[in-house]
């Protein structure tokens, strides 16, 4: 699988090179606002299967801290929070659903890296993470250098994975899904999953016996809505818009409806950046 | 507590849910197969041509299809076609024509094979009692080469029937996906969700391959020479 994504990787570049200087980039203009309002919706990635950010509830309807924005901008830019298409994304495929115009914007927890920013445009944060590492509370990790000569899980094209493949001595076992990766932990493939330190906190509040030892690996980064390169127009739309969300303390209702029962009595500012101000 | 979060799979809304799920699977992977086994048959036939102006394209096609793997074709039609041509397919449908070229080419070459391994005298034979070129292959060659290319294209759709959980990434929702967004949203409150969701779905993938199998098993058992 690891040489397969290579190849990805590879035939990706090489078509995006070709593309850049040959074609025509047919998603040009697509996801301007008023072709935006004149197709009658908006079209955003979200995950669906992190909770609490971007999941699909019991009754199959897309739920979370992301969608909560979603559903915001939807509201903010065609008056009406319904008229929104989710489009289904996974961590690995969040630049190409912006770059092929697949979808207007990505809320996706996506963290603004140098590397996505050459590809993407990011707007202004509204949450904010680090790396964290959660453990087995039987071989607990409490600082990076615990894990010299061990496993450790990540799931692939994240933040974590890009940080820990610099750092020698570490035998990285990759997922491609969360879930998977999760269960592996469980199943002990690993002493410990790195990931945003947001989502390994809620999963080790829901999950007996494990525990973060360590969350702020790296810099605490931001965490912002991305569209595509070039579109500075929806891009400054949605930093208006924060700044106005800002105002009435919108992502503090998002967190009180969406992130505490995940979170528990944990300081909202920790985690959440309100009105766009990191 | 032996079945304790068997719950999740009794929950009709879940249920409901991986069936739709299902329902895409089954989709995308019969209308495939149909596409893969009828153009496969013909481009098969047509390959057994030894002209250059039929092997050249023949082999491009054949082999460029199965160097790259079917995860990079699904990428380039659904994010690079939209990209550069402005063909935005859903990704569904996009899944569809992958897996049908995909098929199409390995059974091309399953037909080829078979036919391609009969013996000599068979043509010569027919040639010999009069029969024309199409009545050769029609009433000759392909009953006996469909024999031979049965479990191997059996093979092929089962295959493709497993290949399908890739298309998570070209933003389809299948059964896999469906499982895997059950086991998150529930895994507060069911720390067994994994397995019995990732349980159900083995015994589904079971009850669509098994039956191809057992047909397979039928028709060779009907078919082989007394």
């Amino acid at each position: 699988m690891r040489n397969l994504f290579k190849f990805v990787a590879i035939v990706a570049a090489v078509f995006g090179f070709a593309g850049a200087s040959t074609f025509v980039n047919a998603a040009d203009a697509q996801d301007s606002i008023a072709a935006i309002k004149a197709r009658g919706h908006l079209k955003i990635a979200v995950f669906s299967d992190k909770p609490p950010f971007g999941f699909v509830d019991k009754d199959g309807k897309n739920q979370g801290y992301d969608v909560y924005f979603a559903r915001r901008f939807a509201k903010e830019l065609l008056g009406d929070e319904s008229k929104i298409e989710f489009t289904l994304t996974e961590p690995a495929n969040r630049v190409d659903l912006l770059e092929s115009g697949r979808v207007d914007i990505v809320l996706a927890n996506f963290t603004v890296t140098p590397e996505r920013s050459k590809r993407v445009d990011f707007a202004k944060p509204y949450f904010k993470t680090a790396i964290g590492v959660v453990s087995n509370d039987q071989t607990p990790i409490n600082k990076v250098e615990d894990l010299q000569g061990k496993k450790l899980i990540v799931i692939r094209g994240t933040t974590a994975d890009v940080y820990f493949s610099k750092i020698k001595g570490i035998d990285l076992v990759k997922y491609d899904q969360i879930s998977d990766a999760f269960q592996a932990l469980r199943d002990g493939r690993g002493v410990g999953l790195a990931q945003d330190t947001t989502l390994v906190l809620a999963w080790a509040n829901e999950n007996k016996g494990f525990s973060v030892g360590v969350g702020d690996i790296g810099d605490v980064e931001p965490i912002a809505p991305a569209v595509r390169k070039g579109n500075t127009e929806l891009r400054d739309w949605i930093n208006d818009t924060l700044a106005k969300l800002g105002k009435e303390n919108f992502a503090h209702k998002a967190f009180d409806a969406t992130l505490k029962p995940y979170y528990g009595n944990i300081k909202p500012e920790d985690i959440i950046v309100e009105g766009g101000v990191f | 507590m032996p079945f304790s979060g068997a719950d999740i799979l009794l929950d009709s809304a879940n249920l409901a849910r991986l069936a739709e799920g299902l329902i895409v699977t089954v989709r995308v992977a019969a209308v495939s197969i149909v596409f893969a086994f009828v153009l496969g048959m013909l481009i098969g036939v047509i390959a057994l041509s030894r002209g250059k102006l039929v092997q050249i394209p023949y082999q491009i096609f054949l082999q460029s299809i199965r160097i790259v793997p079917q995860l990079v074709w699904l990428f380039l039609f659904f994010f690079g076609f939209a990209k550069w041509l402005g063909w935005n397919w859903n990704g569904e449908t996009t899944g569809i024509v992958v897996f049908s070229i995909w098929g199409t080419a390995e059974m091309a070459d399953i037909v080829r094979a078979s036919i391609g391994s009969l013996p000599v005298h068979q043509t010569q034979s027919a040639a010999a009692l009069g029969l024309s070129r199409s009545q050769i292959y029609l009433f000759v060659l392909i009953p006996q080469a469909v024999r031979r290319l049965l479990p191997v294209s059996i093979n092929l759709a089962t295959r493709i029937i497993k290949t399908t959980p890739l298309l998570v990434l070209i933003t389809v929702v299948e059964v896999l996906k469906v499982g895997q967004q059950l086991i998150e949203v529930n895994i507060l409150t069911n720390s067994l969700a994994a397995f019995w969701v990732y349980g159900l779905i083995f015994v589904i993938y079971f009850l669509i391959c098994f039956p191809v199998a057992l047909l397979s098993r039928k028709l060779e058992a009907r078919w082989s020479v007394q």
